[in-house]
């Protein structure tokens, strides 16, 4: 594993993954991609079938994972209409393109060759991004952070208790693979500005 | 008129009291700041890029900013109009920073 680096001549963005890297991070775009699509944005429930059709609004509530609560910020603190007509408005085109961004993981690492089933030992996936492409990368893996770092409730300056656990503890295990996906992310800023 | 010619139009006059200074009409013109808060999560040399790529700040506002947010918490990283603060905020959340915004004070 090399993180990511420019490529001096054709400028794309380049790096190289084994097969089982490749494959965990295609599995944890996907769980973003499912979160964001498994909570409806409205719930239905009781609803009339044709009211819930012709319904184009979106959301006004905050989401109850806290996963989702961090994706999708309440952005007016003390207003809560504002909030609440800014939610409507935004959160709908938010989860898209959230959901687009890691589709275009999943994407990126089938088409460098990572199959549906891993199975093959020594594959090694070399995937080339054009900078568009690598900058909504570095915008999921973001999601993919704060998803991970919510789900083990990672606070500021707590490394030492993480790297304290045991190494069979499945947290330490977790946090090992949120810290894998903080290193390539700051990788792959790096190769945008270089 | 909206497209009117195929030319943006634009935008009609506002009026304004004539006792106020350029700078209190300014000043009234953009009431509302985007903030954005410190997290355990987002990188340092990301936020910095963030701020440098949707803002077009120079890497060394980029960076005072971005460690302002770090050290104080939080930082008024844009101010504007209520709908430019929206796009902001917006912005900010598509990049997973997590933004509010308020009335300037």
């Amino acid at each position: 594993m090399t993180g990511f680096a420019r490529h001096r001549r054709s400028r794309l963005v380049i790096a190289t993954f084994t097969g089982f890297e490749a494959d965990l991070l295609r599995s944890l775009a996907s769980q973003v991609v499912e979160l964001l699509r498994n909570e409806a944005a409205v719930p239905d429930e009781g609803r009339d079938p044709f009211e819930a059709m012709m319904d184009f609004s979106g959301p006004t509530t905050a989401p109850e994972d806290p996963v989702l609560q961090r994706l999708f910020p309440t952005a007016y603190a003390d207003d809560e209409e504002a909030a609440a007509e800014f939610r409507r408005f935004t959160e709908g085109t938010l989860r898209d393109g959230k959901a687009a961004a890691a589709c275009a993981i999943i994407d990126g690492l089938e088409e460098a060759g990572l199959p549906p089933e891993l199975t093959e030992d020594g594959l090694m996936i070399d995937v080339e991004l054009d900078e568009p492409t690598a900058e909504t990368w570095m915008r999921s893996f973001t999601d993919i952070r704060l998803a991970l770092a919510t789900r083990l409730g990672v606070e500021e300056g707590d490394e030492e208790k993480w790297h304290s656990l045991p190494d069979d503890d499945p947290r330490a295990q977790a946090h090992d693979i949120y810290e894998w996906v903080g290193w390539l992310q700051e990788t792959l800023v790096e190769a945008l500005t270089s | 008129m909206l497209c009117h010619h195929g030319l943006v139009s634009a935008a009609s006059p506002v009026e304004v009291d004539p006792t106020l200074t350029p700078d209190e009409i300014t000043f009234l013109a953009k009431p509302w700041v985007t903030i954005v808060w410190n997290d355990p999560v987002n990188l340092m040399s990301y936020v910095s890029f963030v701020f440098q790529k949707y803002f077009g700040y120079d890497k060394a506002k980029a960076e005072r900013l971005m460690m302002e947010v770090h050290t104080d918490g939080k930082s008024v990283v844009s101010t504007g109009t209520r709908e430019e603060m929206e796009r902001d905020v917006q912005a900010m959340h598509e990049y997973g920073l997590w933004a509010t915004m308020e009335r300037a004070s």
